[in-house]
């Protein structure tokens, strides 16, 4: 636009929409309709030069339509954007970029089999000749921020963590004056998330302006000074996060309404019931992770979480103890004093073993079948299929009673699983696995993506569920919800399995140095 | 200006408004263009559509049409719902016809009451084997069934046309390429004195209705569904994949392989070169417009064997090329899924968005 006049982090004349504050970014009104969804609701959202500002808000709440209307992938029906007090029509990322705006998705798009300065070189644009000088600059950029990273290595040999960080270097190496960071912290250990603040405060108090969305209320609070907090599209409050406590924000993410995450009881448990010895399985995928000898016992009436970065090995795990992907040894993975590691899933289902997948739609549930043939998907063993028919009523009734017993709000049984919000459908998935009263129930992700409500919701059924006495393994990236619900503890890393504490005689420290693969310290 | 815009959930009635919607484009599209022809539109539609069933044996010959069409139809309904795209019903239905023949051909002067199953069987088990070979290239080397299925449909078109040119030619008939004539005993038995409409249809009639109880009813018909719309799903809940797509091949398979011999041992009686005007093919566009679903199918089926007799009925009547039949099928199909998009989004008219000032 018409940005000839140097117009740098001034305070701008008030005749161009009232701004207050020299601010690096200013939003006024913006408005995104999307079909039976209003994401963003008149949103005004102010960033100054060197703050770090953090985006809050639940899944759905309208935080990735808000930095996608900012990079410039998304046009807003209404309001206005200004950039250093200037009024701006972002035309698309490429814009975005040239104006300093970097970003930080949460899903990496890089390609795994080019180096890292390639993948950067890729992403600016760099003429072949001057790979070298990109190289170094690359090499200079990490050193200065504390993020080691050596230039020349392959993608695919990177862990998540220096993943993230080829992704900031990218952003750093241009002439960066706001990077936004979507749920950084989600792929990280503790550990590797205490350094990245450290890298990105010393941006901030160099001038650069950070937008960091997380719903994770500690972080925020760790890191930022500034917040924004979204609920259903609209703002429902602005803070400083230093001055306010961490229950004072989730109440503005979630309104009052809502229960807040509650303390379980701890419990010991009774005999062994699913015992994992000795397992090994090697993969297809060439990106895939390797399983090495693990070992994991899980009681009947306890909840073993295990925690970890993505793509550690959890995907295979999952696979081989659901029986996706059987194992050839089935002597690896047994259930009481039965080998079940060869078995196929509906014959495990038959012993009582119940699963619900990482990916909800599309793998828990079929998107375009009603919520009563979801039902009968996993619950077939439960009478609801006799000489080889459906009975219809029974399936009918099957599908009704998970509805209520875990409040799904959907329109009826008749509903198409995919006109289900995420909360809901976990919800009636998780449900569909507790109703079948399984002795062992494996989640991937339980509150993955979930409303805090529904997370609640889930949680308790879970505890429920292991009071009733049924052993329960729940692998998560989310370390703090581990910590809440499982009675012990254990990290996978690089296809291996950390030593199994009980949760109330370990920390968050420890499980995040197994989280990196440091098991050593404490195999004694 | 005109926006699409997806649907929250899809349509509940789209996906049976779009196959009659379908069907008016088709008319209208074919009015138009019978009046480019100079003909008459209306007039040419009467040819197309009314005329050849304007009469007891027209009815019966509908009938005759639709059997076959209707049984192809089922079977690829099944696989498709399963994902599994078999193009082969032609290829199926020509070595059932094929096969069916080999096996009556032996015995011209029998009247075993046995003869006639025997054929009906060995007709639809050549399909079921024309059809194993794609099912397992696809389990066992996850090789594309569409191709195979193609390819195996020109290679029975040509081993037909060697049988019926060699092997199977009647020896006392003038070195036509034909067989002998079937044994009655080998014969569909004529359902109307003086039409041709056989027990065919009633096979297929009866098929139809096994279909709906399997894809309705069924907890195997509804593994079929989960694997075609979800083939995660189905692996998670421990439905077995490779023994579903075999159990769809060789479904459908065997239903073209009925057709087939239904044809020889129906209204033809004895092998010729072309068994088939295509029905393979015209099923694939049946099992669309019906929705895949049995009910659907039927009802699809007669409408197609209609249009093969408009236009039989038109090259009579208007001197217009045989050509036209091919030529409604395909508008008909390409209607149909303009139409489908509809079942996901829905069409609004919305104003243009004032241009902003800064």
């Amino acid at each position: 636009m018409n940005s000839d006049s140097k117009l740098e982090d001034l305070p701008v004349a008030s005749a161009q929409g009232g701004l207050p504050m020299p601010s690096r970014l200013a939003l006024r009104g913006i408005t995104k309709q999307y079909p039976g969804c209003l994401a963003n609701d008149r949103v005004d959202l102010d960033i100054k030069p060197g703050q770090i500002h953090a985006l809050l808000g639940e899944n759905g709440a309208g935080k990735s339509t808000l930095m996608k209307i900012i990079y410039g992938l998304v046009k807003p029906d209404r309001g206005q954007l200004y950039w250093r007090g200037n009024p701006m029509q972002i035309a698309d990322p490429s814009h975005a970029r040239s104006l300093g705006i970097g970003m930080v998705f949460q899903h990496f798009s890089l390609f795994e089999t080019l180096s890292v300065t390639e993948n950067i070189a890729l992403a600016l644009g760099t003429p072949a000749r001057e790979m070298k000088t990109l190289s170094r600059k690359i090499a200079d950029v990490s050193r200065k921020y504390g993020m080691t990273l050596n230039p020349e290595r392959l993608v695919h040999t990177l862990s998540i963590g220096e993943r993230q960080r080829v992704e900031i270097v990218r952003c750093l190496v241009q002439d960066i004056k706001l990077l936004i960071l979507d749920e950084p912290t989600s792929v990280l250990t503790p550990q590797e998330v205490d350094t990245l603040f450290v890298t990105l405060r010393q941006l901030a108090e160099e001038g650069c302006s950070i937008l960091f969305i997380s719903h994770k209320l500690n972080e925020v609070q760790a890191l930022c000074d500034g917040a924004t907090v979204l609920r259903g599209g609209r703002v429902s409050g602005s803070c400083n996060p230093q001055a306010e406590t961490p229950s004072s924000m989730a109440r503005m993410m979630v309104g009052d309404d809502t229960p807040i995450a509650t303390e379980y009881v701890k419990v010991e448990g009774g005999a062994p019931f699913l015992t994992i010895h000795g397992l090994n399985k090697s993969t297809h995928d060439p990106f895939g992770t390797h399983l090495k000898n693990l070992q994991l016992q899980v009681r009947s009436g306890e909840i073993v979480g295990v925690a970890g970065v993505a793509g550690n090995g959890q995907e295979e795990l999952l696979a081989a103890l659901s029986g996706e992907e059987p194992v050839r040894e089935g002597d690896c993975i047994r259930l009481g004093d039965q080998a079940i590691g060869h078995l196929p899933p509906d014959q495990r289902r038959r012993l009582g073993v119940a699963f619900v997948p990482e990916e909800r739609l599309g793998r828990g549930a079929v998107p375009t079948m009603s919520l009563r043939d979801n039902g009968l998907l996993t619950g077939f063993l439960q009478g609801l299929v006799q000489n080889g028919m459906v009975q219809t009523q029974k399936t009918e009734a099957f599908a009704r009673s998970i509805i209520d017993r875990f409040k799904v709000k959907a329109g009826g049984t008749h509903s198409q699983a995919k006109s289900l919000s995420g909360g809901n459908l976990q919800k009636f998935i998780i449900g569909r696995e507790i109703l079948q009263n399984p002795k062992l129930l494996i989640a991937a992700h339980p509150t993955w993506g979930v409303d805090i409500g529904a997370a609640v919701a889930i949680h308790e059924a879970l505890i429920q569920l292991r009071d009733q006495g049924a052993a329960i393994l729940v692998v998560s990236e989310d370390i703090d919800e581990l910590f809440q619900i499982s009675d012990r503890i254990c990290a996978i890393c690089h296809g291996e399995l950390s030593p199994l504490r009980a949760t109330a005689h370990t920390t968050i420290e420890q499980v995040g140095r197994w989280m990196a693969g440091d098991f050593v310290e404490d195999a004694a | 200006m005109i926006k699409m815009e997806p649907r929250q959930e899809s349509s509940p009635w789209m996906p049976y408004v779009s196959p009659l919607l379908a069907g008016v484009l088709t008319l209208v599209t074919g009015a138009i263009l019978f009046a480019a022809l100079g003909q008459d539109p209306l007039f040419a539609l009467k040819t197309v559509l009314i005329t050849p069933i304007s009469d007891a044996y027209g009815v019966g010959e509908l009938f005759v049409k639709a059997g076959p069409i209707l049984l192809c139809a089922l079977g690829l309904s099944v696989a498709y719902r399963a994902n599994v795209w078999n193009i082969g019903a032609e290829g199926q239905l020509l070595m059932g016809g094929l096969a069916g023949s080999a096996l009556a051909v032996q015995f011209t002067d029998s009247e075993g009451l046995w003869l006639l199953p025997a054929v009906l069987l060995c007709g639809m088990v050549a399909g079921m084997l024309w059809a194993a070979l794609a099912a397992l290239l696809k389990t066992r080397f996850n090789t594309n069934e569409i191709l195979t299925t193609i390819m195996l449909n020109y290679i029975a078109f040509n081993l037909l046309q060697y049988c019926v040119h060699g092997p199977l030619k009647d020896p006392h008939g003038f070195n036509f390429p034909e067989s002998a004539m079937f044994a009655d005993a080998a014969r569909l038995p004529l359902l109307m004195e003086d039409a041709r409409v056989h027990l065919g249809i009633i096979l297929a009639l009866a098929a139809a209705a096994a279909v709906w109880v399997l894809l309705g009813k069924s907890f195997l018909g509804y593994q079929i569904q989960v694997l075609g719309r979800d083939s995660r799903a189905a692996k998670m809940a421990g439905f077995k994949e490779k023994r579903l797509v075999w159990l769809v091949l060789l479904l459908s398979g065997g239903l073209a392989g009925l057709a087939g011999v239904g044809e020889v041992a129906g209204p033809i009686g004895q092998l010729v070169p072309q068994i088939s005007p295509g029905y393979g093919y015209a099923a694939i566009i049946v099992a669309f417009l019906g929705r895949l679903h049995p009910v659907g199918v039927t009802l699809a089926s007669i409408l197609m064997a209609l249009l093969f007799m408009g236009g039989e009925m038109v090259q009579i009547e208007l001197n217009l090329p045989l050509a036209l039949v091919g030529m409604f099928q395909g508008m008909l199909l390409f209607y149909l899924l303009a139409c489908d998009v509809l079942i996901l989004y829905r069409i609004r008219w919305v104003s243009p968005p004032a241009t902003q000032t800064l």
